[in-house]
């Protein structure tokens, strides 16, 4: 920019906790050159809840409630994380057929957390049907989980050594009919955005950040695998039933706003795949491993993380053998750790794209703030 | 300072066992240990991840060893955290969970650091440490030197006290902890009287 | 009444009206006006419900039920909602100014109404009444220059507000409507290059004896016009001045009650206009389809201003169906696209206008 001839200051602007774009309570303090950028300052901990000392007081099986609050678009995401941590910790082993229905149920999550995600980043950008539409899914995916477990958000669904239910009659045709809507659906939202120009110009080259530097700042997910950089926990460290099924881990190239957002489109995909896979192949068996009637895992600690739809949900979990609360519970969240990035990305970008990078990072403030 | 929350005796440390005489220490670690010395004080073993105790001042020197040495190449760091174990003289742990993208391993480090210690910031090795230092700030009072931005995150700005402290009540200073329903009771009595 | 005799006129020259006969001259245009006035302002109403309810359809809901079946009702609703809310007036804004916005925005969309044509001429009660208020032979600049006003409104408006973020946002929205309606007057200088006259009503007849409907002739033009026809009236892609995911409500963000409804309903009735213009400049105004093709005349049993209303209704229902599926530009693009895309298009066509006006 040249120099003006212009004495001109900074402008400071506060996008305050309240938003009438739906990513809850996050505060920018945006410095500003006219409409540029200069700096953004992220102030979070509106919703903190202390979640971290409060499961030093709960046991082991009521920490899965927690964890359903955390990460609220991906309940059954978080509760996996945790149980396999605890799992990790005891040495459990959990049934295959725990392990399909916990694989099903965790990337039915990924496609209605990616659902979600996509309706509000278009309606920030201000394709407001492309909300509806993906809503709509989302709510088919919602109905499937309330048959299998009663809940629409926060789902409980899995328990330390398997899962509490099994899946009722009936429930796997309509997840496979599910997946085939979806199918079609996604070819919908691609006609409706990929293509358009306006989206194209609005996201290309916007918030552009290179590999090494998404690796230094701390990306993980599908906001780090838009940079290029091909990590995705259920390739490289399989959980769940991951090993067992073939799918694609989809990558982008430069690093901004429309790679991310392809990367997820992709994984849609890629999830219906998965999901059909581990319908295809159930196994007959019990639904819960050998569990005591006591949880208490041996004195000793732990970090396990896995995939969630945001990126890395790691549990870092101490427990000191004798009383039946951990010790130490941690989550590392990913939301937590992509949204340090934000100040980094929207350095130099036009005040509307601050909102399309907040979308496009993906963030919750429940995991954000715990 | 208020009693501790715990009804049972608190332990005095991580259980950290050493590694089993039949496992091979994995060969970055062993690099490590040449290379830093005397820094690591143990290694431990257990359920399939390995942990390397630092000296404090040797931290930033093995960060950065482990982070670019061919073997080892941590470039990520995944988790950067604390535990309180009171009745140490040492109180907190610092831990540092790291994990190589390209050559898909994982690591845990250690540091033991007393109240009031501070602890050299890694933010020059791995920059994701800023915030993840923050919030250790913010909730244990453990102090980062050389952090280039370290004031509270997740509490409010003028928060007196470090929440996950071993003894900072759940419910906060001065609150009362609602978990029984007669507490419920006791409130709306309270509030009649008044 | 005839007065030929009498010597009133030395009196005053005006008086030389009474020459003319009374119901002609006064009553008939009265009506005109008032009739145009209440149906343009329940039109503008029931935009609102329109657009709610073609934006729930194309978004698989349903819209407006409750009030009144179908959510009739839902407008006359909104407005004595809006009536009865608090008068609210930034503590040191500018009173005056404040309440002169919106009026300055409402006012010009609606007198612009009074050179459009709805029809030619139509037979009632033994009167011939043509169907528009005036007929001014430089009507096509009437209507730009009413138009132009109305952007006084947006920049009074974040004035008066007293605030940072209105003024900033209705400088921003200003600046948007004047690059673009660069755009469309230099394609409204191309159509009166091919119809040769300002007229509205000279422009229909001209497609008429031309027997075929300008946006066959003049493409480019009729697409440019519909943009900044977007443009001009903030609709989507255009809006971000007024987008609510925008960091301030735009310079309407002070607002609320009767005002807001008046900058709210001032949309509207620009975009009926430009709706309008466009029709009658492109589509032929009230002219059935093919109008020189002597098959199809039994089409003529649909009165000419049902044609109007139709085609205008088209362009307004596109107006609506945009806005529900297209993303918002960034202000940045809005502008890059205005004076580097439209503004050549525009100058280019006007060119070739002239060139093939004066070859042929």
């Amino acid at each position: 920019m040249p120099d003006s001839i212009f004495e001109t200051s900074e402008l400071v602007i506060n996008m305050g906790p309240q938003h009438p774009s739906t990513h809850g309570v996050l505060r920018v303090v945006l410095r500003l050159d006219g409409e540029r950028v200069i700096s953004a300052d992220v102030v979070i901990g509106y919703l903190h809840r202390g979640i971290e000392k409060l499961c030093e007081q709960r046991d082991w099986m009521q920490i899965v409630l927690i964890t359903d609050r955390m990460d609220y678009i991906a309940a059954a995401s978080n509760n996996l994380g945790y149980c396999e941590t605890v799992e990790k910790l005891m040495s459990l082993e959990v049934p295959k057929r725990a392990r399909y229905i916990r694989t099903v149920l965790a990337e039915l999550q990924r496609i209605a957390s990616h659902c979600l995600w996509l309706g509000t980043h278009a309606m920030d950008i201000g394709a407001m049907t492309v909300f509806l539409y993906a809503f709509r899914e989302r709510e088919l995916i919602l109905d499937l989980f309330e048959e299998y477990c009663g809940a629409r958000l926060t789902y409980n669904a899995m328990r330390i050594g398997g899962l509490p239910l099994d899946i009722p009659p009936g429930w796997d045709a309509k997840v496979r009919a599910f997946c085939d809507i979806l199918d079609t659906k996604v070819n919908e939202y691609e006609e409706l955005l990929t293509h358009n120009r306006i989206w194209r110009e609005r996201t290309r080259d916007v918030g552009i950040i290179s590999g090494q530097d998404a690796i230094a700042i701390g990306l993980s997910g599908p906001a780090l695998r838009g940079s290029g950089v091909p990590r995705d926990i259920r390739k490289d460290e399989p959980y769940a039933a991951y090993a067992d099924f073939e799918f694609n881990v989809p990558i982008g190239w430069t690093g901004d706003t429309y790679d991310r957002y392809l990367v997820r489109l992709e994984e849609f995909r890629q999830s219906v795949r998965i999901i059909r896979q581990a319908l295809d192949g159930l196994p007959e068996g019990p639904i819960i491993g050998k569990v005591p009637r006591l949880i208490k895992p041996p004195a000793g600690e732990t970090y396990h993380a896995i995939e969630s739809p945001k990126g890395e949900i790691g549990y870092f979990i101490v427990s000191d053998g004798k009383s039946n609360t951990p010790y130490r519970f941690r989550v590392r969240p990913p939301s937590f750790c992509n949204l340090q990035a934000l100040p980094r990305l929207v350095k130099g970008h036009l005040v509307a794209d601050v909102v399309a990078l907040i979308g496009s990072i993906d963030i919750v403030l429940g995991e954000v703030d715990r | 300072m208020t009693e501790p929350t715990r009804t049972i005796a608190a332990p005095g440390g991580p259980a950290d066992p050493p590694p089993p005489a039949d496992k091979p220490v994995p060969q970055f670690l062993a690099d490590l240990q040449r290379e830093i010395g005397s820094g690591v004080t143990a290694l431990s073993y257990w359920v399939g991840d390995w942990t390397a105790i630092l000296s404090i001042d040797r931290l930033v020197a093995a960060a950065q060893y482990l982070r670019d040495a061919p073997g080892a190449r941590f470039e990520f760091l995944s988790d950067l955290t604390a535990s309180d174990w009171p009745p140490r003289s040492k109180r907190f742990d610092v831990i540092y969970s790291l994990y190589s993208i390209s050559l898909k391993h994982r690591v845990r480090l250690k540091v033991q650091a007393g109240d009031g210690e501070p602890v050299p910031t890694v933010t020059v090795v791995w920059p994701s440490a800023n915030w993840l230092e923050r919030e250790v700030f913010d909730l244990f009072g453990i102090r980062f030197a050389g952090h280039p931005d370290l004031r509270r995150i997740l509490m409010p700005d003028d928060w007196q006290g470090h929440p996950q402290r071993k003894d900072y009540p759940l419910e906060g200073p001065g609150e009362m902890l609602m978990e029984n329903p007669l507490d419920w009771l006791n409130l709306k009595h309270r509030e009649e009287i008044e | 009444m005839h007065l030929h005799g009498t010597a009133l006129w030395t009196l005053h020259p005006a008086l030389c009206t009474l020459h003319y006969p009374m119901i002609e001259t006064y009553v008939i245009p009265l009506l005109k006006i008032l009739v145009l006035l209440n149906a343009v302002l329940v039109a503008v109403t029931y935009m609102v419900l329109l657009e709610r309810k073609v934006i729930a359809w194309v978004q698989v809901r349903l819209g407006p039920m409750r009030v009144g079946p179908h959510g009739v009702l839902q407008p006359i609703a909104d407005a004595i909602k809006l009536l009865l809310k608090e008068d609210i007036t930034p503590a040191r804004a500018d009173r005056f100014v404040f309440t002169l916005a919106p009026i300055v925005s409402m006012v010009p969309a609606l007198i612009a109404f009074a050179v459009i044509p709805f029809d030619s001429e139509i037979t009632l009660f033994g009167y011939r009444i043509a169907l528009f208020v005036a007929d001014v032979n430089v009507g096509l600049l009437y209507i730009v220059a009413a138009t132009s006003i109305s952007v006084y409104g947006i920049i009074l408006a974040g004035y008066a507000s007293n605030s940072k973020f209105p003024l900033l946002a209705g400088l921003r929205a200003s600046a948007q409507l004047i690059s673009y309606e660069i755009a469309i007057t230099m394609i409204l200088v191309s159509i009166v290059a091919t119809a040769g006259t300002l007229s509205m009503v000279g422009i229909v007849k001209a497609q008429l004896e031309a027997g075929v409907w300008y946006a066959f002739i003049q493409p480019v033009a009729f697409v440019t016009l519909f943009i900044g026809g977007l443009a001009e009236t903030n609709r989507a892609p255009f809006d971000l001045p007024e987008a609510e995911q925008e960091l301030t409500g735009g310079f309407h963000t002070e607002y609320s009650g009767m005002r807001f409804a008046l900058f709210f309903l001032a949309e509207y009735a620009n975009m009926i206009v430009v709706s309008a213009v466009a029709t009658t400049l492109f589509l032929g105004g009230w002219l059935r389809p093919f109008p020189n093709v002597e098959a199809l005349s039994f089409l003529g049993f649909v009165p000419g201003w049902m044609w109007f209303l139709l085609k205008t209704f088209v362009f307004l229902y596109v107006f609506i169906w945009i806005r529900a599926t297209l993303p918002r530009y960034r202000y940045d693009q809005l502008m890059r696209l205005g004076w580097k895309v439209l503004i050549p298009l525009a100058l280019a066509n006007l060119v070739v206008t002239g060139i093939v006006k004066v070859l042929l």
